[in-house]
């Protein structure tokens, strides 16, 4: 079978932590705040909007591929109200299986062999492989911390610009972070994009998590920005569903038309039922923007409680938790337990954290995810004291979590 | 931008007949016999699957395992196993996807190489082409050829593929073959030639792709064969098969490829690296319809029997619905563009003028031997009575000058 050798893209792509760790967390005794779903249910008017949906012939058959009709027209609802600016559903939206989708259409669609692609430390994990994939170079620059204050040094980001760069990937709400980049930060970024004629892929998947003190701001809403920028967002994270996997890009037309093309050339569309339901989704809380019972709101109170909740028991064993300003994460630093891996069984080069989250589910049954999977190499030995803690979760299971950091104390 | 704003992946794929066509049908309010959708509903046990699965606990509206949610996987691995022949592997050899559509996209992605030649059979599903150029193949076309001279009626089982014609297709740079049984948009059901498409694969070390989405739709006795279940052909082909045909719930998007794990664990590099995981619902329920199937298997219960069954009177409807109105392409030289294939001009006014909606075949040919083929149109029959007698009146219509 020597010549059913893999293709050259997909060279040292294998790896996955998700992998990894999602089956070391299956096992049913162990408390998982690991990978990030919510264990809470979805609001009961989405999950009735996709049966009923269902139960309609056509709507079990295929839609519109670049996305159902009714889908992109309330999106262009929803976001033409939030960014100020007509949008036209059907130019300038492509619905995609899930926001990986969307940020896999930007790689295929606008990123070339050759190119170079500026990603902030730390990142979802999948923006340097996809980049790879796509032929092109991540060009990493850390989130530095001064005084629990995450930021991106101007003249270091600066300094990884050229001639080569395509675009940056900004995410904000940052995950793992949770950090919520400020307006002057997001300045700061576009000024570079329109001095070097980049573009910036924003992923927003998180935008209506925000905590309070800050403000979600659209980098594509700055001046000069909607031209270069694709904000990508997520039905599973905007209605707790992740496992519809859907999500949506939105751009100018000569952006956005490459990625419909890479979507008609990849998987051609997404499924009905599940983009009727998410359509009715929207609408619905289009009517309520800015009042407490949309779930854009209501979810961001709710969290917000549980955020304090995990922050407290965090401290409380000793370790120290990094506060999100958005997001469903908490980094959480676990120096001061001061816990002896050097019977856990892995690779000599292992970081700290993988193995720390290793024993932490086999001895104590918790799930976290190790924050190295986050950044490059370089930047290991500065993260590799941090787990990330997903806090999207029912309150029995933060309190199981909190049951096993108290038994861990008195140990 | 000074340099080229889009990837140089996407020149040349950015046209599609589906775009195309599916927009023109919707415009004009035509009946619709162009994309290849049913307008009936899903069997009444897998829409009660669905329901079910969405009224089911939290975890059906989380994501469930990347490669395929574990009911799934297992249930295919339990059906396909007795027919294909071999012990399938639920987790190993199987790959759940968007769709039959994404499988095939995994599957250039993850073994076609800058170079490498992809020989596919025309006509082809349109997709398989710019798959192949995506992916920096080079696609290289043998077609099916009609066995009889024209005027007779022909029956799909009569287009053939010349094997010496194949066998001098193979180079050495040659890393697959792309199949499609039963053939979209002929019909064919290939059985003799899977034989000798098979001792090719082995002689040149090459591999198959299989695209069987249409598996139990054959008629007259014919009998889908899978080529993976010929001796040396496990290990060297991917099948791809689709929830959406199987199950008429095409907006469902589920599809899946089987083959070797080591072919596999490619095609899941890619998938983890484009859309990760499949909705989580629609394959519980794909699940619990294969659960059911595999009980009733081969009796008249089965959708797979029942299916079939139903669209053959709808073909033979149809077809003598055509033969009737004696269709013979005539072509109005309305349109703008002298460059279009006659087909792509007839369909246009077809559905312009007279509003019912085809597709044009000569999408579904190279562009060497489009032009060999561009005096058909493709019909779409796995509609309800009433939209096939919508159809057929209006060809009676038009056929008497009307």
């Amino acid at each position: 079978m020597s010549r059913h050798t893999h293709s050259k893209r997909i060279e040292g792509l294998d790896k996955n932590v998700w992998v990894a760790f999602t089956s070391l967390a299956a096992d049913p005794s162990v408390v998982n705040l690991g990978q990030g779903f919510p264990d809470i249910p979805p609001p009961s008017y989405i999950k009735q909007a996709l049966a009923e949906a269902a139960s309609v012939d056509k709507m079990n058959q295929y839609t519109r591929g670049f996305g159902h009709p009714s889908l992109v027209k309330a999106l262009s609802q929803v976001y033409g109200t939030v960014c100020g600016r007509q949008i036209d559903p059907f130019k300038e939206i492509l619905v995609t299986v899930g926001g990986y989708g969307s940020l896999f259409s930007c790689m295929q669609g606008l990123v070339e062999v050759g190119d170079e692609v500026i990603i902030i430390e730390p990142f979802f994990d999948c923006y340097v492989p996809m980049v790879r994939m796509a032929g092109a170079k991540p060009v990493l620059i850390p989130l530095r911390c001064f005084h629990a204050d995450w930021y991106l040094d101007p003249d270091e980001l600066s300094s990884k610009f050229n001639s080569k760069t395509k675009a940056i990937i900004i995410n904000t709400p940052n995950n793992p972070i949770g950090k919520v980049f400020t307006r002057d930060e997001l300045q700061m970024i576009a000024d570079l994009c329109i001095k070097h004629d980049t573009l910036c892929f924003s992923d927003e998947v998180y935008e209506w998590l925000i905590y309070r003190g800050h403000e979600h701001i659209k980098i594509a809403t700055l001046p000069g920005m909607w031209d270069r920028t694709i904000t990508i967002g997520s039905a599973g994270k905007t209605f707790s569903v992740t496992g519809w996997k859907l999500g949506w890009s939105v751009g100018p037309e000569h952006l956005i038309k490459h990625l419909q093309t890479v979507m008609q050339n990849t998987l051609y569309t997404c499924a009905t039922p599940l983009q009727e339901a998410v359509a009715q989704g929207l609408l619905r809380n289009f009517e309520m923007m800015g009042q407490p019972e949309c779930y854009f709101t209501s979810l961001a109170e709710e969290l917000e409680g549980k955020r304090n909740r995990m922050a407290a028991i965090v401290e409380d064993v000793g370790m120290t938790p990094v506060i999100p300003e958005g997001g469903y994460f908490m980094l959480v630093d676990v120096t001061s337990l001061n816990q002896d891996l050097s019977h856990v069984v892995g690779d000599d080069d292992e970081a700290y954290d993988y193995k720390f989250v290793k024993w932490m589910v086999k001895e104590k049954k918790l799930a976290a995810i190790p924050v190295t999977a986050f950044v490059g190499d370089e930047s290991k030995k500065e993260f590799e004291k941090y787990i990330r803690l997903c806090f999207i979760k029912q309150d029995s299971t933060l309190a199981a979590a909190e049951e096993i950091l108290k038994s861990w104390k008195k140990v | 931008m000074a340099r080229q704003l889009h990837a140089s992946r996407t020149d040349g794929v950015d046209k599609n007949v589906w775009v195309e066509f599916t927009q023109l049908a919707a415009d004009y309010k035509a009946v619709n016999l162009g994309q290849g959708f049913p307008d009936f509903s899903p069997p009444k046990f897998i829409q009660e699957a669905f329901c079910k699965a969405v009224s089911g606990g939290p975890i059906m509206h989380q994501y469930t395992r990347a490669f395929g949610h574990p009911p799934l996987v297992r249930s295919l691995a339990k059906f396909f196993s007795r027919i294909v022949g071999h012990e399938i592997d639920p987790l190993e050899d199987i790959l759940v996807t968007v769709g039959a559509y994404q499988a095939l996209f995994c599957a250039f992605q993850a073994l076609v190489n800058e170079g490498d030649e992809v020989i596919i059979v025309e006509p082809f599903f349109d997709c398989y082409q710019p798959m192949v150029k995506m992916a920096g193949g080079k696609a290289v076309y043998v077609p099916l050829r009609p066995k009889a001279a024209s005027g007779a009626v022909l029956s799909s089982g009569d287009w053939v593929l010349s094997a010496e014609e194949l066998a001098s297709k193979f180079t050495p740079r040659t890393k697959a073959v792309v199949i499609n049984t039963p053939n979209n948009p002929i019909g064919k059901v290939s059985t003799e030639e899977l034989q000798m498409i098979a001792d090719l694969c082995i002689k040149h070390d090459a591999l198959c792709i299989s695209d069987e989405v249409y598996e139990w739709l054959t008629y007259d006795g014919a009998k889908h064969v899978k080529i993976a279940s010929l001796p040396g052909m496990w290990e060297r082909t991917i099948t791809v098969g689709s929830a959406g045909k199987t199950f008429s719930a095409t907006g469902w998007k589920v599809g899946w490829a089987i083959s070797s794990g080591h072919i596999v664990k490619h095609m899941k590099t890619i998938h983890q690296n484009t859309v990760y995981h499949c909705a989580t619902a629609a394959q519980e329920a794909v699940a619990q319809g294969f659960e059911r199937e595999y009980e009733v298997f081969g009796s008249p219960e089965s959708y797979f029997q029942q299916l079939p069954a139903m669209l053959h009177l709808k073909r033979n409807k149809l077809a003598s619905c055509l033969e009737s109105v004696g269709l013979q392409p005539i072509i109005t030289c309305a349109s703008s563009s002298v460059d279009e294939p006659n087909d792509f001009r007839f369909v246009k006014w077809l559905t312009k003028e007279k509003g019912l909606a085809t597709i044009p075949v000569s999408a579904f040919y190279s562009p060497e031997h489009s032009k060999e083929f561009d005096k058909y149109i493709r019909f779409c029959f796995v509609k309800e009575d009433s939209t096939l007698d919508a159809a057929e009146d209006i060809l009676r219509k038009w056929s008497k000058g009307q």
